[in-house]
């Protein structure tokens, strides 16, 4: 009842009050250095969720800070009263009266917090069985979209599994699309989250809680919006030197909008006639080792899926804009972009690097 | 004749022999204060550590520390504030005061005392001398496997690392045997075991807990460190090891840890607000068993640091719970803590000010527990800043607090010397205010979507303002440890004669000479309530009438 209450009428209020609390401050950026002004704010704020498990959490949240602001104003309270009452005394003056303890406060004070705890208990249950569902039961009516997620050291790799029962059977890396559900029609995204190499953390705020890919383990997490928009997150378990820039992205698109993605990702890659000579050095030069293009001998699997790379808005994992410049840069040093990564610089001639990249671009 | 002649040769030993004397030492203060000035050391370089990690999260995407540098140092920092500060300046305070509030002229296996001591240092060493491998280990101070397998972490630094723990954590669990003895075997006549200070009760069983679980952590320290020597295959998913056993012994060490540090934090508060509110604790005998509640349900909540790695909704539940549970023991005591100081006469020295700066800290340590513990909000706030302001909220406000509140408070007993009152009150408010801006804004950013353990940030999250509020305090607090060490070091020539009780306390050091003599008591006296000084001050109205 009372986890209902907060969720329906206080919820929304405080956390919008709290929402705009965190903006305002957040807007005085640069306040100390003025580091940056081009790019606008992303709100990845908990307290603006977008998907189910996420708003769930947020109405648990806003009422265990309530239980836990009263305790903390009472106690602070008593404190700050004491404080006032007994800070000063005069010197030389007799000893206070000393009272040794008194059975029926210490039996309140061991019953009330733990009354707290048990119904803390009792709601919480509540929440961690809506928050993590079977997976393999998803919603009547609904048309699932499955997707396998492999950390790597430092890039996502997505292989797309069933979309409303028909299955998918293609990889691609770093930024995910999911369709946004209609009123009637919920569109569940289930992703299953596995680890090539170390631990990882998948979370993006808005849609879900942090789900770990452990190497050995399978572990599963869902979302699922209405609201069309670029969901962001990144890397939560530390996993080596670019832990930091093991960004996720999430798209969630418009059903058509979504279904051209996928059918797009469906075929193998462009063979466009003009790209011949770039398709050639590409083909030649051991980037095939580690990448895979579909449709041609380039079957890499321990670097990212270039098949429709440039149907990605994003390079190394969401750290600069996919352009032809950076491509440039890419290729050339990735170390210069994200040091540390492990693809290293092959050295190759500034004509080398044109003509892959010239390839590279027509791959949408 | 020759006693004659031996005394004043002391007084004139060359510094090679003052030097002599304190490494060949078994004299647990001695020991304890070698302790004392090895955690400040410690403390000194983890600090450094953590303001070139503040200096780099100044702004987004900021170049002033490279990747592998800050994820050294955010490794080592770790590392070296739990193992190579925390732990042993709480394990010399102790070996310096339970045998003097028990009334015993020393540890019980002094030997073995001193070679916990330089175990200890020698784990920090061993430690440390990874960056002459050509950097420190750059895997977190809890080391996830894989990424500490020989695939992941090539360098021999992790190898130095897993001695350099091994090492200490055997110098910690003979420290614990030792005390634990102590307090066992040699109270003085009368100290019945419900006649313990709280101060030596709480440390007691902060050392029970070590006992306990140092093992797990040389379990596994031990499994990877064949791994990656030997071709084991512990942690190795690919060989069918699992990774994810790494994450359940090193936090069945992990959790009682932070009571292992977090209790004799407590004691010394239970010590400290007493004397001076000049009240007698509240609750004496609910204090005592709440001490125990924790030291036993701390070990059943490990796995509340794993609330992300896909166990079944029950076992979910279950840890959740059992976290909460330890809030009630923890408000037991915040409460005894009130009612003890509600109606004294205050003594606003620099022990009290740290005392309540412990009250009003720890609350909200407790209070960020209790959400992190339920465990559908751990989903979104673990890994994340949140987590960090968390856990520096416990350790930075809750036991640092505490360890600034006892080491004023007998600094006049350990040196005989009284400290400068007004450096320490401005060793407080530089620290207090330091504090709040450093990991206040913490909470935020991890709301905001901020995971730890990132070297940079991207420019349009909005994390910048926070984290720079977040340095600026880092950079404020960097002082006051400067005129804490100072005032400690100064007041050793300037500061005024302490004499034996300058705090008009209550429990048996206070009963002996400021520094104590080498034998401690010329008597072993005789107690008769657990306030012995204030029956001796009182005896019109003694104290074991009520007890």
């Amino acid at each position: 009842m009372l986890s209902s209450f907060s969720q329906e009428r206080a919820g929304p209020a405080i956390a919008g009050w709290l929402r705009n609390l965190f903006a305002e401050a957040t807007d005085m950026r640069g306040f100390f250095l003025l580091a940056s002004a081009a790019n606008p704010i992303q709100d990845l704020s908990i307290f603006n969720p977008a998907s189910p498990p996420a708003e769930s959490i947020r109405s648990l949240f806003i009422l265990v800070l309530g239980v836990t602001g009263a305790i903390f104003l009472l106690v602070e309270g008593v404190l700050l009263y004491c404080l006032f009452r007994f800070r000063r005394h005069a010197p030389g003056t007799t000893e206070p009266p000393q009272v040794y303890g008194s059975l029926p406060i210490e039996i309140a004070w061991t019953a009330a917090p733990a009354m707290i705890v048990i119904v803390l208990a009792l709601i919480l249950t509540r929440t961690e069985f809506e928050v993590r569902v079977n997976q393999d039961r998803p919603p009547a009516g609904s048309k699932p979209l499955y997707v396998t997620v492999i950390g790597h050291q430092w890039w996502w790799e997505y292989q797309y599994d069933k979309y409303d029962g028909k299955d998918l059977g293609f990889i691609t890396a770093n930024e995910l699309h999911i369709p946004v559900s209609d009123t009637g029609v919920p569109r569940p995204v289930y992703l299953t989250l596995l680890s090539a190499d170390v631990c990882h953390s998948y979370w993006v705020p808005r849609l879900a809680g942090k789900t770990d890919l452990i190497p050995g383990r399978t572990n599963h997490l869902w979302f699922q919006t209405s609201q069309q928009a670029l969901y962001l997150g990144q890397c939560a378990e530390y996993c080596g030197t670019q832990h930091a820039h093991m960004l996720l992205r999430v798209n969630a698109d418009s059903v058509a909008d979504f279904e051209t993605w996928l059918d797009n990702q469906k075929k193998p890659a462009r063979d466009d006639a003009a790209a011949h000579a770039g398709r050639d050095a590409f083909l030649n030069q051991s980037c095939v080792n580690c990448h895979r293009v579909r449709g041609t001998v380039a079957a890499g699997t321990y670097a990212p899926d270039l098949t429709h790379l440039m149907s990605r808005e994003t390079l190394a994992s969401g750290m600069v804009p996919n352009t032809r410049d950076e491509l440039l840069k890419w290729v050339n040093d990735p170390q210069q972009i994200k040091s540390g990564c492990l693809m290293p610089a092959f050295g190759l001639s500034e004509e080398k690097v044109n003509l892959l990249v010239s390839y590279l671009i027509t791959l949408k | 004749m020759a006693i004659a002649e031996h005394e004043p040769a002391v007084e004139s030993l060359p510094w090679t022999g003052v030097l002599h004397e304190w490494v060949t030492t078994v004299d647990h203060k001695k020991i304890g204060v070698m302790y004392y000035i090895m955690a400040i050391v410690f403390l000194v370089i983890g600090g450094a550590e953590a303001m070139l990690m503040r200096l780099q999260l100044l702004g987004p995407e900021l170049k002033i520390v490279p990747a592998d540098v800050f994820n050294q140092m955010m490794t080592m920092h770790g590392t070296t504030m739990i193992f190579f500060a925390a732990m042993p300046i709480l394990a010399g305070i102790a070996n310096y005061i339970v045998p003097l509030q028990i009334g015993a002229r020393d540890m019980a296996f002094p030997r073995l005392n001193a070679l916990g001591l330089w175990l200890t240092l020698f784990g920090g060493v061993v430690c440390y001398f990874s960056f002459a491998t050509g950097g420190a280990p750059a895997i977190g101070w809890f080391a996830y496997a894989p990424l500490t397998e020989h695939t992941f972490a090539r360098s021999a630094a992790t190898d130095f690392w897993i001695l350099g723990l091994l090492v200490s954590g055997i110098g910690s669990l003979t420290g614990a045997v030792n005390l634990v003895t102590t307090v066992l075997a040699l109270r003085c006549p009368g100290m019945t075991l419900r006649k313990i200070p709280l101060y030596t009760w709480m440390a007691f069983w902060a050392n029970v807990q070590i006992i306990f679980a140092m093992p797990p952590l040389t379990a596994a320290l031990v499994m990877i460190l064949f791994d990656r020597l030997f071709g084991a295959h512990f942690f190795d998913a690919q060989a069918g090891g699992a990774p994810y056993l790494w994450q359940h012994l090193f936090w069945f060490f992990g959790h009682p840890e932070v009571y292992i540090l977090v209790l004799p934090a407590f004691g010394m508060i239970s010590d400290v607000l007493p004397v001076f509110s000049r009240k007698v604790i509240f609750g004496y005998e609910f204090m005592a068993a709440a001490t125990v509640a924790i030291a036993f349900v701390s070990f059943g909540v490990w796995a509340h640091h794993m609330f992300a790695v896909g166990m079944t909704r029950t076992v979910d539940v279950y840890f959740a719970f059992a976290s909460l549970v330890v809030g009630i023991p923890t408000g037991i005591k915040m409460f005894n803590w009130l009612a003890t100081i509600y109606g004294g006469r205050w003594r606003m020295a620099a022990p009290m000010l740290f005392g309540l700066g412990f009250l009003s800290m720890f609350l909200i340590a407790g209070l960020t527990g209790i959400i992190l513990a339920v465990v559908p909000i751990d989903y979104q706030l673990t890994d994340s800043y949140f987590v960090v302001a968390h856990f520096l909220w416990v350790i930075v406000g809750g036991i640092l607090m505490g360890i600034f509140a006892g080491s004023y408070y007998w600094y006049p007993k350990v040196t005989g010397h009284m400290y400068s009152e007004r450096l320490a009150r401005w060793q407080f408010w530089l620290f207090f205010i330091g504090f709040l801006l450093t990991f206040g804004p913490m909470h935020i950013s991890g709301i905001l979507g901020m995971p730890r353990r990132i070297y940079t940030y991207p420019v349009d999250r909005g994390w910048e303002f926070w984290n720079q509020v977040s340095s600026f305090g880092a950079f404020l607090q960097a002082p006051s440890f400067v005129i804490f060490i100072w005032n400690i070091l100064i007041s050793l020539k300037t500061g005024a004669p302490a004499g034996d009780d300058p705090w008009d306390a209550w429990t048996l050091e206070w009963a002996t000479t400021s520094p104590p003599a080498v034998y401690n008591f010329e008597t072993i006296p005789t107690v008769r309530s657990r306030r012995p000084l204030w029956d001796l001050k009182h005896p019109d109205d003694p104290d074991w009438q009520y007890e």
